[in-house]
């Protein structure tokens, strides 16, 4: 069978919008795809990681991750990197300078942008970086449009010798739809080709490189007028027109499936004259655009007349449910979407996993008076939260030793006594915390320092890392030794310390003596992410009620297996109500870390003896 | 406008929503239907609040369901089908695993558990269907069996055949052995049979 006939007899396959990507990255012959996991763009990497003919790597920053796609790029092979919205501003500076060189081999870099911050610390709009570094902006609709415009984008690349961003947000990389693939192609790597005054960027040669990239705008802006990506839906009404993109033009059809409108794929450089065109077409026109009022400032400044945010929500992501008032509302006309009421439930944030190894540290830090404590990125960020509340700041990947440095350096008389300390995670440390260490140590700092180290990119989902001696495919390759990076960083040795998480005691010992001493020290954890293979889990615990005595401590843990099974309130000798609580185990999801032994006066937390039937959890 | 089915899942990470969902999509894949699906998840896997969305019909353009357009909801959870169950349009199907689970906060007492979930729900002008699959499953022999209970109980109720949406479920376990068929089966005909024969 031919691969024509391949693909004829293939049926449409049901996935997301990060799968379309990667097949298409494969479909269209690229070589060498990087990424540093982040979510919502982690899985892009995940699925090319399967294909054996593509050279794949976690990067430790997206940086770097964007250096090695650019390498490729230019050894000519095509090449994709992937990233989160955030992840972009770490990779910003590499981007600003290639955008002068362009690309040789296709190079695509896939931005996610988390629109609706689903798990990031901010919302923003990765098209400023297409505006920003003078480069093409895709924006794909659903996944079947993820497939065709990451295949288009190698080619465009190619075409201009130039990368192309491929803008996704949430809703693209995380819907599920079907695609239906066409031809893979095979593209061969091609011969790097020395050319240093295009290559190598000093003043002189990038001086006559800008010149080019501004020509390169022009010629973009005229293709983008006849691209055909760039589609205008012929409505049956004029009252109203929308231009739109990406997830919202799915959610404006669906709105308002008898209006015209013009569907955006490639989106910048933006077909101006099409779009003038089109508003004399309509009464009303309106720019739908998630988060910035990009277009809108855009297409205002050539004199085109339309309506935007001020109607239309700044933040969040635009379903037919926010779009449909907000419209009716500019039409003067009714909302035809009813008021839906709320239904007031207990608040489920998330939580650390049953027994994991940074349980522990929030347990003992938050035991610990008089601190100022800076968090990170990652799982970590919740021993902000109930029951530790034991984080003070987070900014963003790797600034807690840097803010924690700044803390030290900045701080009052009122704090002079106040122990600060920096909290960071294996993979963290590794992608933007070492030089923060650096900092610290070189400019005298008094920080002392948790790596917690638990082998894995833990909050999204525990990918490998250079801490857990393991690549993407899980192959076995260079472990990273902390200690002596530590040393080389320029800590000294006596101040660092290698404990295990689920001993109590050591722990605070270490803590607490490290937090006295006036330089620099360093609190390295070594039990590994429970989410991996490498956690070995041990015979489930249970309690003993006759012996529990309804002190809560074990509470304070944060493990989601221990449970209040029953509430009392006592009166003390001295008059005051006290609560006793008094718990049970899930045994089915408890993994004998023995965390919670430590902290239970009475001994009344044991091992389950008979493993023949499941512990059934009552509430209440 | 085409006519477009709208099945709300919704649970605690780690439960096996986004499972539930890719499973009903199948079976609407199966059906001949264009589908889209789409979790709204904030760190889903750290026992937080998860909700997927299936849509199927002619043509699928949005992938999120409008509050008050759901035709069905699967919960696995009683608190969050009463989170939820605004968002179902009058009339619709609310299959409700009974067994609660409670998260931390709830349990040292910071926030209470709603009293009587099932009678608050019963309030809404909906078709209840309320029975505990956890129960079934763990009888059954595993707790992870809640996800086939609670898809055999919504066979009944979708305009999907049951037989498309149990092929759909099996075929997940295709390479797990003879076993772990018999049991989903076993499971999916458990929970048919107790959303038929609801004991309230």
């Amino acid at each position: 069978m031919s691969v024509a006939q391949q693909v004829q007899s293939n049926p449409a396959i049901f996935i997301s919008g990060n799968e379309a990507v990667a097949l298409a990255a494969r479909d269209a012959g690229c070589r060498v795809a990087s990424a540093y996991p982040g979510t919502p763009s982690t899985e892009i990497l995940e699925f090319i990681a399967a294909y054996p003919d593509l050279y794949t790597e976690w990067s430790i920053n997206e940086k770097v991750s964007l250096e090695v796609a650019i390498g490729a790029s230019l050894a000519g092979s095509r090449a994709l990197c992937a990233m989160k919205h955030v992840g972009m501003n770490v990779a910003s500076d590499a981007l600003m300078t290639q955008t002068l060189i362009g690309a040789v081999g296709g190079l695509v870099i896939a931005i996610a942008d988390d629109v609706g911050l689903s798990s990031s610390q901010n919302e923003q709009d990765s098209r400023y970086w297409g505006r920003f570094a003078h480069l093409p902006v895709l924006e794909p609709s659903d996944s079947q449009d993820a497939y065709d415009m990451t295949r288009f984008a190698f080619g465009l690349s190619e075409q201009y010798a130039v990368p192309v961003i491929l803008r996704l947000t949430t809703r693209i990389c995380h819907v599920k739809g079907l695609v239906t693939l066409s031809i893979p192609q095979v593209k061969e790597g091609r011969k790097f080709t020395k050319d240093p005054s295009r290559l190598v960027m000093v003043p002189g040669n990038a001086r006559q490189r800008i010149p080019l990239m501004l020509e390169r705008d022009k010629t973009l802006a005229t293709f983008s007028e006849s691209c055909s990506l760039n589609v205008i839906e012929q409505g049956s009404t004029r009252q109203v027109g929308f231009i739109t993109s990406g997830a919202a033009y799915c959610h404006v059809r669906e709105a308002f499936p008898d209006a015209p409108l013009i569907k955006l794929g490639m989106s910048h450089p933006a077909p101006i004259e099409m779009i003038r065109e089109f508003a004399d077409s309509v009464e009303k026109l309106v720019v739908i655009e998630e988060v910035e009022p990009l277009l809108e400032t855009e297409l205002k400044a050539a004199g085109i007349q339309l309506h935007g945010k001020e109607a239309i929500p700044r933040m969040g992501e635009l379903t037919p449910a926010v779009i449909t008032p907000a419209v009716a509302r500019l039409l003067g006309k009714e909302n035809t979407i009813a008021a839906v009421g709320v239904t007031e439930v207990f608040p489920r944030p998330p939580t650390m996993c049953v027994a994991c190894p940074h349980l522990g540290i929030y347990y003992c830090l938050s035991h610990v008076k008089n601190t100022i404590i800076a968090g990170d990125i990652g799982c970590y960020t919740l021993g902000a939260g109930h029951p530790w509340n034991a984080l003070d700041t987070c900014i963003s990947m790797g600034a807690s030793l840097s803010v924690a440095q700044g803390i030290d350096k900045g701080r009052s008389e009122e704090d002079a006594n106040k122990n600060v300390l920096a909290v960071i995670g294996d993979s963290t440390f590794l992608h933007m915390g070492m030089q923060g260490l650096l900092d610290i140590t070189y400019n005298k700092g008094n920080v002392t320092i948790l790596l917690l180290d638990n082998r894995a990119v833990g909050m999204t989902g525990g990918q490998n890392a250079p801490s857990s001696g393991l690549n993407i495919h899980g192959d076995a390759t260079v472990k990273i030794d902390f200690r002596k990076l530590c040393e080389a960083l320029g800590v000294r040795s006596e101040r660092i310390h290698e404990v295990n998480p689920y001993e109590l005691p050591t722990l605070f010992k270490a803590l607490r003596d490290e937090v006295k001493v006036k330089e620099p020290s360093v609190i390295i954890t070594n039990q590994p992410c429970v989410l991996t293979e490498r956690y070995a889990k041990q015979p489930p615990l249970t309690v003993d009620t006759d012996k529990c005595t309804g002190c809560s401590n074990c509470l304070d843990v944060g493990c989601p297996a221990i449970l209040v099974a029953r509430r009392e309130t006592v009166i003390k000798p001295n008059g005051k109500e006290k609560v006793l609580s008094f718990v049970n185990i899930d045994s089915a999801a408890c993994t004998g870390c023995n965390l919670c032994i430590n902290t239970c006066a009475p001994d009344a937390i044991v091992p389950v003896i008979s493993t023949a039937r499941i512990d059934t959890v009552e509430l209440k | 406008m085409e006519q477009i089915t709208n099945i709300l899942v919704v649970g605690i990470g780690g439960q096996g929503v986004m499972t539930a969902a890719d499973i009903i999509s199948q079976a609407a894949i199966l059906d001949g239907y264009d589908v889209k699906k789409t979790e709204v998840a904030g760190m889903a896997q750290r026992g937080g609040v998860v909700t997927s969305h299936v849509r199927f019909g002619n043509k699928v353009l949005s992938p999120s369901i409008t509050p008050g357009h759901a035709d069905l909801m699967l919960a696995f959870e009683p608190a969050e089908a009463l989170r939820w169950v605004t968002h179902v349009r009058n009339g619709a199907t609310v299959m409700v695993n009974s067994y609660p689970q409670a998260p931390p906060v709830v349990s040292v007492g910071l926030f209470d558990y709603p009293e009587n979930p099932e009678q608050q729900l019963a309030d809404h002008p909906i078709n209840l269907v309320n029975f505990d699959a956890g129960n079934i499953a763990i009888h059954l022999g595993d707790r992870r069996l809640v996800n086939s209970v609670m898809l055999g109980a919504i066979a009944a109720h979708l305009t999907l055949s049951s037989e498309v949406l149990k092929t759909a479920l099996l075929s997940r376990f295709k390479n797990k052995g003879a076993e772990m068929l018999a049991l989903n089966d076993a499971a999916f005909e458990a929970g048919k049979h107790a959303s038929l024969t609801p004991t309230q």
